[in-house]
Order: C-alpha cells, then structure tokens, then sequence
C-alpha cells in the first residue's frame, strides 16, 4: 500500500517538475559576443495590458537550441545567408543588375528588418520585406518575381534580417499604417476553424504552457525566417501563420496575401523593443 | 561535384603550448543517402562526404568515416592538443571524387 502511495507521489512530482519546463527562463542571448539582443521588453502600450512583457521565443527554447543561436558558426541558417549574399552581388534579369549594383553591401539595409512591413508610399499597400525585393526585381532588374515561401525567398531575407540583428522591432502602426494595424489585430482575436481557436488564445492566454508537448510561446515575429530544426530549413513567417490556423482545423489565408501582410503588422507591432533576431534556432 | 560545397573551419588564432584547443568544422553539403527515390520511384543515387580528417603539419590528428544516416551539412567539433606554431589541414573526400581542403594556421605561445 504505502509502495503504491509513494508511486503516485513520484508522479506527480514528474508532473510538476514537467509543467514548470514550459515557462520562460530567465537567460540573456549575444550572438558572436558581440551583438546584444533584448529578449525581454516591457509591453508596448497599445497591448491595453494584455501582456505585462513581451518575450523573445528564444527564451522558451531548449538550452542547445539556444546556444545554436549564440554563434553563427554553429547556426545552421547562416549557411543559407551565404548563398543569399552570393545571390545579392549576382546580376540577374533583363537589366544586367545585381542588388549589389544599386545597394552596395546587404548591411547598407540595416534597419530595414525592424520597420517591415510598411506602406508603400508609392501604392498606399503595406508591403512586407518579400513584396519590397520583388518590386526591385521586376521593376529595377527586368527579373521574374520570387514566390514568396520560395528558397530563394527565404535566403534574401534571412540576409536582409541578419544586417539587422540587435535592433529593435519598430515598426509604424499609425498614420497610413493604422487600418492595416487594426485590421490585423481583429484578425489576432477572432477565432478561427473547428476548434474556434484566435491567436490570442494560445500566444496571448497561455504561453508560457504547454500546447500538447511543445511549449507555447508569445508567437513574438522577431527571430524570422527562423531555422527549424523540425524542418532543417529556414521557415518564413506567414508559413508559421499558415501552420498555426491549419491547426486550429481552419481555411488558411494565403501565403502573401494581404490579410496574412497585414497580420504580420499586428503581430510585429505586438513585439516593439524586442531585438531583431533573424535568422533565429527554434526547435 | 555537388552544388555550393563550401567548407568552413574555426581554429583558435593562438594557443598555449599542450592546451587542448577545440576546433569546429562544418562543410555545406547535401549529403544524399541513396535511401531516397524521386519523383517517378528511381532511387537518387548516393552522394555524401564519406572520409573527414585533420592533420596538423603532416601529423594525423584525427581520420574519421562518414556514413549515409550523417545529416546534411555535416558538422564536426573535436578538441586537439598543439605542440608548436603550425597548420592545421582540413580534408573532405566526396564520394564522386572531389576532395574538399582548407587550412588554418595557429601560433602557440
């Protein structure tokens, strides 16, 4: 009898210990030892409280998946940010140009990363980074566009986002940025699919849990395109949107489609102060 | 020859003399098992680095084989004890027959 009693008491303890594993530690994160990263900020005020902090995915990962992203040497997507700086300085197209003939280095686009996705003074819709390289494709080198989740894609931007690593998210939410803003954040809150799920529902009600094994965090977008390790490969953003309304048994909007540009504002604004992180580790 | 095989080492630029340094090697290469079929059902043939080593001023320091369940991009992280100043040299042998180098020199003190 007490064997059983103390059986049932050594569980519960596993259980304990296995619920508090989901919570956030407490770590700080410079990559190459060099550049600092705030994964820790205090909730920007248009949050309304929802949030008393908002938290870098980094921090609800593994120690190893963690210490990945401390080095670029030992971050798997920095082999793909090699291949798109080779593609930067390639010419390609009916133009004869390469990125590198208007723009000079990829770093001379630091900065770009933390304000995207933004309206496009030219067209009055909000672009996000893909939509800004196929402009300079097709308008400025005679190049066929890249599809948005393509390799080539996903590279050109892990490089874009690499030159702004440690930078804090700032995107604009107001002016002509605001409908796009508010049309994002009804997209954040409505539920969605048979299981009537919202992202707020997981990343705002209960990160910090755990969603079946995995561990749930702020859905913060700042470590994008991240590097899976699931996938062994660079992952975009409106993928990981696309994944996560898939799972609540619902229609996806499409990849690069306004709904998901302008969801990707809310979602971004959501995390201002924290680091650009891109291209992060994440399990 | 594989597309974009490009190998990358990282030795540290000084050590003391005995000092057990660590070196981190990681080379791109899609490292395809044979396993795999395409499309139409034809298996893909096998293509992987299968041979690594390390030699340190014509010394062997380490000879490893690689087999097909080793991951794309294979990575390799191994410490070695420095006598002297001198080169490392950095060897992949590709099954097709090409043969990947680098070297990287160290200065113990």
């Amino acid at each position: 009898m007490s064997q059983k009693y103390a059986l049932i008491g050594a569980l519960t303890l596993a259980l304990a210990a296995g619920a508090s594993q989901a919570d956030p530690v407490e770590d700080t994160l410079v990559v190459n030892g060099e550049i600092e990263m705030t994964t820790v900020a205090p909730a920007p005020e248009h949050l309304g409280g929802a949030l008393d902090v908002v938290r870098s995915g980094w921090l609800y990962r593994g120690d190893e998946t963690r210490d990945m992203q401390r080095d670029d040497f030992e971050n798997p997507a920095m082999l793909y940010v090699e291949a798109a700086a080779t593609a930067w300085s390639t010419p390609e197209g009916t133009a004869g140009k390469s990125c590198a003939d208007c723009h000079g280095d990829p770093e001379s686009m630091r900065g770009l990363r933390a304000s995207v996705p933004k309206v496009n003074p030219n067209n009055g819709e909000l672009w996000a980074m893909e939509q800004f390289v196929n402009g300079c494709r097709t308008e400025r080198m005679g190049a066929e566009a890249w599809k948005w989740d393509s390799q080539d894609m996903r590279n050109m931007t892990a490089l874009l986002s690499s030159v702004s690593r440690g930078l804090p998210v700032n995107v604009a939410i107001d002016g002509p940025a605001a409908p796009f803003w508010e049309q994002g954040k009804e997209i954040y809150y409505t539920r969605y699919g048979q299981l009537e799920l919202a992202c707020a529902n997981c990343h705002e009600d209960n990160n910090g849990r755990y969603i079946r094994a995995d561990h749930l965090s702020q859905g913060q977008t700042n470590g994008f395109p991240v590097y899976r390790l699931k996938q062994t490969n660079l992952v975009s953003l409106h993928n990981r949107f696309r994944g996560c309304i898939r799972d609540t048994r619902a229609e996806p909007f499409e990849i690069g489609s306004p709904e998901f540009v302008a969801l990707e504002l809310y979602v971004a604004s959501r995390g201002q102060g924290l680091s650009i992180e891109g291209p992060s580790v994440r399990q | 020859m594989a597309d974009n095989v490009k190998p990358r080492v990282r030795v540290p630029k000084s050590a003391k003399a005995g000092e057990a340094i660590v070196i981190k090697t990681l080379i791109s290469h899609p490292m395809e098992s044979g396993q795999r079929k395409d499309k139409q059902g034809n298996p893909i043939p096998r293509q992987i680095i299968n041979r690594f080593t390390c030699e340190f001023e014509g010394e062997m320091v380490l000879d490893a084989t690689l087999e097909p369940a080793v991951s794309t991009n294979p990575y390799v992280e191994f410490e070695a004890k420095v006598p002297a100043s001198g080169t490392f040299k950095f060897t992949w042998y590709d099954d097709d027959g090409s043969v990947y180098e680098t070297t990287e020199a160290i200065t113990v003190s």
